[in-house]
């Protein structure tokens, strides 16, 4: 890839600015995630949103749920776009796993940082 | 049973209405009255990815919700008829004011036109007016997200 992938971290309420927040405090990198929240906007506002995150470039969008309005917001207007690659249950494991690898495809990327956060998942 | 909340919320399926409604008032069918969504596969399999596979989810246009609603109102189940704006819930209050009896604003975001009326409400003055109309005809109307908050009456939203 010659660009490097932009992450999008579309979530409920406040959740996306605090992961994106944490991760950039975790990692030391800025810049490389944004995030959108669902608050106070309906359906079309929110993909409005998301579209303007992505703004064209290559992408992987991070969803907190499998379902509901911020993935269905996300899939309605990317999910015949081949540079972007949809992955939910974000958690903090997977955004710092892919801000370290935003160099990958986003096909690369996206798999990476849910394996990554499929790992973290332990009950030690 | 019947059909025991009538609600306009623009997400659709999602979490308050499939958790915070859902559980508190036992559904068991969920009835979403949207002409686009009735016609689109992938949408309907994203929605029904947020409901428990114990409840039953319909996906219907406005014109089958209209030929149908008596029938839901005595097939044994509890249910939540849903739409995702005013104008189509007045179309089946219209419809069907036995069935629609009450109607619950559960989520209606900002748009241009839109004033805030509650922080989940936006209306226009159109909008507005369409339900006082609703309401001067019999219907009860209030604004509530949650079962666990107050409702807050029509009339206090102007």
């Amino acid at each position: 890839m010659s660009e490097e992938l932009r992450g999008v971290v579309v979530c409920h309420g406040p959740l996306a600015a605090a992961l994106v927040q944490s991760a950039e405090q975790i990692s030391g990198l800025s810049g490389a995630l944004i995030a959108v929240s669902n608050t106070g906007c309906d359906r079309e506002a929110l993909e409005d949103r998301v579209i303007a995150a992505v703004n064209g470039h290559p992408a992987v969008v991070f969803v907190d749920l499998p379902s509901g309005s911020c993935l269905v917001a996300v899939l309605k207007r990317l999910r015949s776009e081949q540079l972007v690659k949809v992955v939910t249950g974000v958690n903090l494991a997977m955004l710092v796993d892919f801000v370290f690898h935003r160099s990958l495809s986003p096909a690369e990327a996206a798999g990476r940082a849910a394996a990554a956060g499929e790992k973290s998942i332990k009950v030690p | 049973m019947s059909i025991v909340l009538c609600r306009i919320d623009d997400r659709l399926i999602h979490g308050q209405v499939v958790i915070g409604w859902g559980r508190a008032m036992a559904i068991d069918l969920i009835i979403l009255v949207d002409d686009q969504v009735a016609t689109s596969d992938w949408e309907q399999e994203l929605y029904r990815m947020a409901v428990a596979p114990e409840i039953e989810v319909r996906f219907v246009t406005l014109a089958d919700a209209a030929l149908h609603m008596a029938e839901w109102q005595s097939n044994g189940k509890r249910g939540l008829m849903l739409t995702g704006d005013v104008e189509t819930m007045a179309t089946l209050r219209t419809s069907n004011p036995g069935v629609v009896q009450r109607i619950n604003l559960g989520g209606i975001h900002h748009r241009p036109g839109r004033r805030e009326r509650l922080p989940f409400l936006y209306l226009t003055d159109q909008e507005l007016r369409s339900l006082q109309l609703l309401e001067a005809g019999g219907a009860i109307i209030t604004a509530q997200d949650l079962p666990t908050t107050p409702p807050v009456a029509l009339k206090s939203l102007a």
